[in-house]
């Protein structure tokens, strides 16, 4: 246990280290604060595109960092040094989902107000979104280390991961969206649901790709 | 310099059976059987691609064996080419990572720093180290770890004279401790009483 915790704290350190915490969320910010000068100053209409923005960020953030989340422990012996003590790849794989939930969402959550700001977005569809964004969370880093480990032995990793994740991210982008129309009553749910699965799917399928990559 | 020790007695700290080894679609070896007991070691010799570094990741269960059993009674620390330290940390801090994960205490590596001679690069972060001086805090590693069998793939690379006499003292010092060493190396260290096995001799 305290050697999961050392490998937690280690992938929190490293994810926010040298100032890489601000990466995913000046990124996040960036599309929030790009978005109303492309479409216009109309706040209407910026209140009804916005929430969907905030979504395909949010996406793309907990994706920008999908190179330094496995192929820099593969490369430099790290993944094969805790196979050699018996850590289970799942075992493994799972903290690193963990790490990167935390290490992503909390900053992700706390930009999300600047970025509500500037999308328009009032109080009761800022509460939606954090909701939503909080409950998908867990399933964005699961695809996030999944496609990190499928990708860790190809150069240009990254580009592959981004196509290799965004089927499997689209239902919660269309129930977290959905959460927002005010007809969308059970979107939470089935947004709950689609985490779930992917969150319990995630640290068997990234252990697997882990497990992958040394052979 | 005797022969490998094939049969071993009961108490076999590692044990490896009649394995074969195919990389891509190269027959590596096979039929290769060893033993290594508690103070036993023994020297994997012979050229670049004999299968040197494969047959260490066999014993380190790192690769699959294509025919055979590999069986590991104890903990295993595993040298090989990449050092696993975080290259942005002070090297007393990379180490510390790998102590918590072994759950052993400071003053193991404290001791295990010592005998590479690397207290005073404690400060001294991980990327601004020779190749020589990486190899030494690999070492420091697999000393903190404890473990009875210590898997050694060319752990000799970049060290200077000095530091090779402090990994030949360290490697009697195990043995004489009841551990085990299997030990890849293109060149001769030195380590009496040594065991040879000449892959190149295999293919």
């Amino acid at each position: 246990m305290t050697a999961l915790i050392a490998l937690f704290w280690r992938d929190l350190r490293r994810a926010w280290g040298s100032g890489a915490l601000w990466l995913p969320v000046l990124f996040f910010l960036l599309v929030a604060t790009a978005f109303p000068f492309a479409v216009g100053p109309d706040a209407p209409l910026l209140r009804r595109a916005g929430g969907g923005m905030v979504w395909v960020a949010a996406l793309l953030a907990a994706l920008l960092p999908i190179d330094r989340l496995v192929k820099p422990d593969k490369d430099g012996g790290v993944l094969d040094q805790l196979a050699v003590r018996g850590f289970a790849d799942e075992v493994i794989a799972a903290v690193k989902i963990g790490a990167h939930a935390i290490g992503f969402g909390l900053p992700l959550l706390i930009a999300l107000l600047p970025a509500s700001a500037l999308l328009a977005q009032d109080g009761a569809r800022v509460e939606l979104l954090a909701t939503g964004l909080a409950i998908a969370i867990p399933a964005l880093a699961s695809l996030a280390v999944l496609s990190a480990a499928l990708t860790a032995n190809h150069k240009g990793g990254s580009a592959i991961g981004g196509l290799l994740v965004l089927p499997l991210a689209v239902p919660m982008l269309i129930f977290g969206a959905g959460m927002l129309d005010p007809s969308g009553r059970g979107a939470v749910k089935l947004l709950a649901a689609a985490s779930l699965l992917l969150t319990v799917i995630g640290p068997f399928a990234a252990g697997a790709a882990l497990r992958g990559l040394r052979e | 310099m005797s022969a490998p020790p094939r049969a071993g007695g009961v108490s076999a700290l590692l044990r490896l059976n009649e394995v074969a080894c195919i990389r891509g679609d190269r027959l590596l070896f096979e039929e290769l059987s060893l033993a290594l007991g508690r103070g036993d070691a023994l020297w994997l010799r012979g050229p670049n691609g004999a299968g040197k570094s494969s047959l260490i990741r066999l014993a380190a269960g790192l690769l699959r064996p294509a025919a055979g059993t590999v069986e590991r009674r104890e903990r295993v620390a595993l040298i090989d080419e990449a050092a696993a330290l975080d290259a942005e940390l002070p090297l007393r801090r990379a180490l510390d990572f790998w102590a918590r994960v072994d759950t052993v205490d400071g003053h193991t590596v404290d001791r295990a720093m010592a005998e590479m001679a690397l207290a005073p690069l404690a400060e001294v972060p991980v990327a601004m180290l020779s190749t020589g001086q990486r190899k030494r805090a690999a070492m420091v590693r697999v000393i903190a770890s404890g473990a009875p069998i210590w898997l050694l793939d060319e752990p000799a690379n970049g060290m200077d004279d000095a530091a090779q006499a402090r990994l030949v003292a360290a490697i009697a010092k195990h043995r004489a401790n009841g551990g085990a060493v299997l030990l890849a190396s293109h060149f001769a260290l030195g380590v009496p009483e040594l065991a040879e096995l000449d892959m190149g001799a295999l293919a």
